[in-house]
């Protein structure tokens, strides 16, 4: 078929930030899919306490402290988050190296207390369903925050080399910094419904 | 022959270029190199498509065969052919296979092969994430066969209920590999639906609004979001299985505070819009077909498209229906009735625009329309039946029953296997180059129909006998042996005619008549490119000013210049309308993702005899994700 050129794309730019670009659209559907996952188990949980006749079964509720520390550092860790993006945004590689330098860390502390936060739930996952939804819980969250905390310090050390100057690296670094709010996010759900509700519930 | 030509210039757009040099330059930019390397390592969604096509053709043709064993077995009274253990692996096996490894697959593998080009872009987003996916999904499978083989198969029935698959009874490693394959095959089908969202709606090609979608596409999009929303609870619970099986949780177990019940939610909340995945892009094959065959654009565009979407809807909220024996309370019990007796409304609407584009067009009788004609018939009565079984009184009755399987055959297999063989015909010319035999098409289309209905209608009245499902043998006084040898015989018509089916497959590969780039006169843009297309699929890319483009302007086809030619790139646009936002690069190939389908594999294996596997496998598999991700100094990576 003869073809007639009608539209010259020269110069359009390479990359983009936010919903003009494909990446931004995956992580989202990601996100949907992850959260779909988070919720059912969530659902599984109160279907649990529905069915059992007192809740949590034979524990008392979970030692609060460390989840606490951890939901502290995760919504602190939103203000970096929030600048690296911004910095990534306006291509600033200096401030967006130093900025997911300190986002990197900002990632391991929380995963540093979690190893203390498995025994604070205060039974194991074999004991009963209650203990069993518990560790399910904490471990799918425990699994996002560490395959982003993985990404994070890949991308850092990334930006301090040559492949940093491409304006595609700050895109994937925004990228970056908006699944990290969803794990932030997932983790307030999560800490309700491990913490708060079997206390409002005795 | 290896190109000796120059480098290409850095940065090079294909705007001055004339069509020969812009060809042989897209080539060298795009194509996969030959030999092991360049299989293992291609991007390239045609390639991939056509590989998921023919894997999932072949767990057909393994479902297929268990199913013939059970026949056999059925055939007479009391036959000693197969014992009751082997019975159970292989009705389990033929249920697994064909949902979980044949006909989720193959619909998305059409989406993977066909949508980008009737969108018109040059590959799918995701690429590399597309070549994984095919890995994994491969892996799980032929894990849950060679397990089969070692007399480990699955047993416990496709959905496999606690607490006969629990550790209690499900004694063995039979539930496990079955588990895993579950998350291979759900890791695999979410990655591609998460790729097709991406792609629909940003690498559409200028001008393709949301108006000009064609139906086959948006039945792609309205699938893949059913598949975001609903795998990820087959995913919770299998690994709940295998956490109750390995580890000792106790999420199914009743005594500890668990609940059976609690997995059949969580399986029908994935297995019921698991149907419609099945199906919505088979009513999307049979919109792409009708109005080729009939010569006129389809009437109710729109309603189909709104009818796809209230279906994705619908479909979250019929899971229930599959548990009407299980004692529920009745107010739900009737709020599930209403819900699936609503879903057949957009089915219907979406019939009765068939039939009226089909009364207004003229009708070209080739073995595409057959099947769709075929689809129309046999799926109306498996939606009829279906109305019949969401009201509960007959329900129990019939529950656990041959009717309830002559039920789900006439609908999935009319439902979906008709329109996917018919598919088959419609686009093997694009695929291939050549023509499927017309003959042949004709004598396998009469063959499956005729076979179908004989096999699968007299099942209905062997349900309302009594005769339960998944007995591996039954006594001569129930008075269900003529029609059991009646089903066995007929299916032997079925096999024929998918075997007659087949030959021609593979027979017109060499022999079929040549193509040409549209056959068929068809209005959508995987038509206005080469039969097969070649690696870059556009050598430019498409702009879309029609919904059937190609009726609307048969002279020229209209395009965009200024892309690069030096290094892999497509158009990316708004979501809505689809106007240019970005040059956006693509991927080149890569051995990494093979390599991380390799590790993720392992893991999963692993994790069914130790769960230090996930532990021990988290460092390959971060290995080969860095590698798949770290730039390579490709001019793709860089800009």
């Amino acid at each position: 078929m003869k073809q007639r050129l009608v539209l010259n794309l020269r110069d359009l730019p390479t990359y983009g930030f936010g919903t003009e670009s494909p990446m931004w659209w995956g992580t989202l559907a990601f996100i949907s899919l992850e959260a779909t996952g988070f919720a059912l188990a969530i659902g599984t949980y109160f279907y649990l306490a529905f069915i059992a006749q007192g809740w949590p079964i034979s524990a008392p509720p979970p030692n609060i402290w460390p989840g606490t520390i951890v939901l502290v550092m995760l919504l602190v860790s939103v203000v970096p988050n929030h600048l690296v993006e911004s910095w990534a945004k306006k291509e600033d590689l200096g401030k967006t190296q130093i900025g997911l330098t300190i986002m990197s860390i900002a990632g391991i502390m929380p995963l540093i207390v979690r190893i203390y936060e498995f025994p604070a739930l205060g039974l194991s996952w074999d004991e009963n369903a209650y203990g069993s939804i518990l560790w399910l819980l904490l471990g799918l969250h425990t699994f996002h925050l560490l395959t982003d905390v993985g990404d994070t310090l890949v991308l850092m050390v990334l930006m301090f080399t040559r492949h940093g100057k491409s304006g595609r690296r700050f895109s994937d670094v925004s990228d970056n910094a908006f699944y990290w709010d969803f794990v932030v996010a997932s983790w307030v759900v999560i800490y309700f419904v491990i913490y708060v509700f079997p206390r409002w519930q005795t | 022959m290896k190109d000796t030509s120059p480098p290409v210039t850095s940065g090079l757009r294909d705007t001055e270029l004339d069509d020969a040099t812009l060809d042989r330059l897209l080539k060298k930019t795009w194509e996969t190199p030959k030999g092991l390397y360049g299989w293992l390592a291609t991007v390239d969604h045609k390639a991939i498509g056509r590989r998921y096509i023919v894997t999932a053709f072949i767990f057909f043709l393994l479902a297929g065969l268990a199913a013939v064993a059970m026949r056999l077995q059925l055939a007479v009274p009391e036959n000693q052919l197969v014992g009751p253990d082997l019975y159970n692996q292989l009705f389990t096996m033929h249920g697994t296979t064909m949902m979980f490894l044949f006909a989720v697959p193959i619909m998305e593998a059409f989406g993977v092969y066909l949508v980008p080009l009737m969108i018109g872009t040059r590959n799918i987003a995701f690429p590399r994430l597309n070549a994984f996916s095919y890995w994994v999904y491969l892996s799980g499978g032929i894990m849950l066969w060679v397990a089969f083989a070692l007399n480990t198969g699955a047993d416990a029935g496709w959905f496999s209920y606690v607490p006969l698959a629990g550790p209690e009874f499900g004694v063995g490693k039979r539930s496990d590999f079955w588990a895993q394959m579950v998350t291979f095959t759900e890791v695999a089908g979410l990655a591609v639906a998460v790729e097709i969202i991406a792609t629909i709606f940003k690498q559409r090609a200028p001008g393709m609004s949301l108006d000009r979608i064609p139906i086959f596409v948006w039945s792609m999009l309205v699938t893949s979001f059913v598949i975001l929303f609903a795998m990820p609870a087959v995913m919770i619970a299998s690994t709940m299985l295998i956490l109750d099986r390995l580890v000792g949780t106790h999420f199914f177990n009743p005594a500890e505070g668990g609940d059976a019940l609690l997995w059949q939610h969580l399986f029908w909340f994935f297995g019921h819009p698991e149907v419609y995945i099945i199906f919505i892009p088979a009513t999307g094959f049979v919109s792409a077909i009708i109005p080729t065959f009939v010569r006129r654009p389809m009437f109710g565009h729109l309603a189909i498209v709104l009818a796809l979407i209230s279906i994705g809807f619908l479909s979250f909220g019929l899971w229930v229906h599959h548990m009407f024996a299980t004692g529920l309370p009745q107010l739900g019990e009737s709020f599930f009735t209403a819900s699936s007796m609503a879903i057949a409304i957009p089915s219907g609407l979406q019939i009765f625009c068939w039939i009226a584009t089909i009364w207004g067009g003229r009708p070209i009788f080739k073995t595409p329309m057959l099947f769709v004609l075929g689809f129309i018939v046999t799926f109306v009565l498996g939606g009829l039946t279906g109305v019949m079984v969401a009201s509960v009184p007959l329900d129990l009755q019939v529950h656990d029953t041959y009717f309830v399987v002559a039920h789900f055959h006439y609908v999935l297999v009319g439902g979906a296997v008709f329109p996917l063989l018919g598919a088959v015909h419609y686009w093997y010319p694009k695929v291939t180059g050549r023509m499927m035999g017309e003959q042949l098409g004709l004598w396998s289309f009469a063959l499956i129909f005729i076979g179908f209905n004989a096999t699968f209608f007299p099942m209905h009245i062997l349900g309302l006998q009594g005769m339960p499902r998944r007995v591996y043998t039954y006594m001569p006084e129930t008075g269900w042996a003529g029609t059991n040898l009646f089903v066995s015989l007929s299916s032997s018509l079925l096999v024929a005619g998918l075997i007659l089916f087949a030959w021609n497959a593979v027979k017109s590969l060499k022999s079929g008549a040549a193509a040409g780039d549209n056959p068929w006169d068809a209005p959508t843009l995987e038509w206005a490119t080469s039969s097969p297309p070649r690696s870059y699929n556009f050598s430019r890319i498409p702009v879309v000013s029609h919904r059937e483009p190609l009726w609307a302007q048969r002279q020229f086809l209209d395009v965009v210049s200024g892309l690069r030619v030096d290094a892999r790139e497509l158009v990316s646009g708004t979501v809505a309308d689809a106007a240019p936002q970005l040059r956006e690069p693509s991927v080149d190939n890569s051995i990494w993702p093979f390599l991380s389908a390799l590790a993720v594999g392992a893991t999963f294996i692993g994790s069914i005899f130790t769960p230090w596997a996930v532990v021990w496998g988290g460092i390959p598999i971060a290995i080969g994700l860095i590698g798949w991700f770290w730039p390579k100094g490709n001019p793709e990576d860089e800009e």
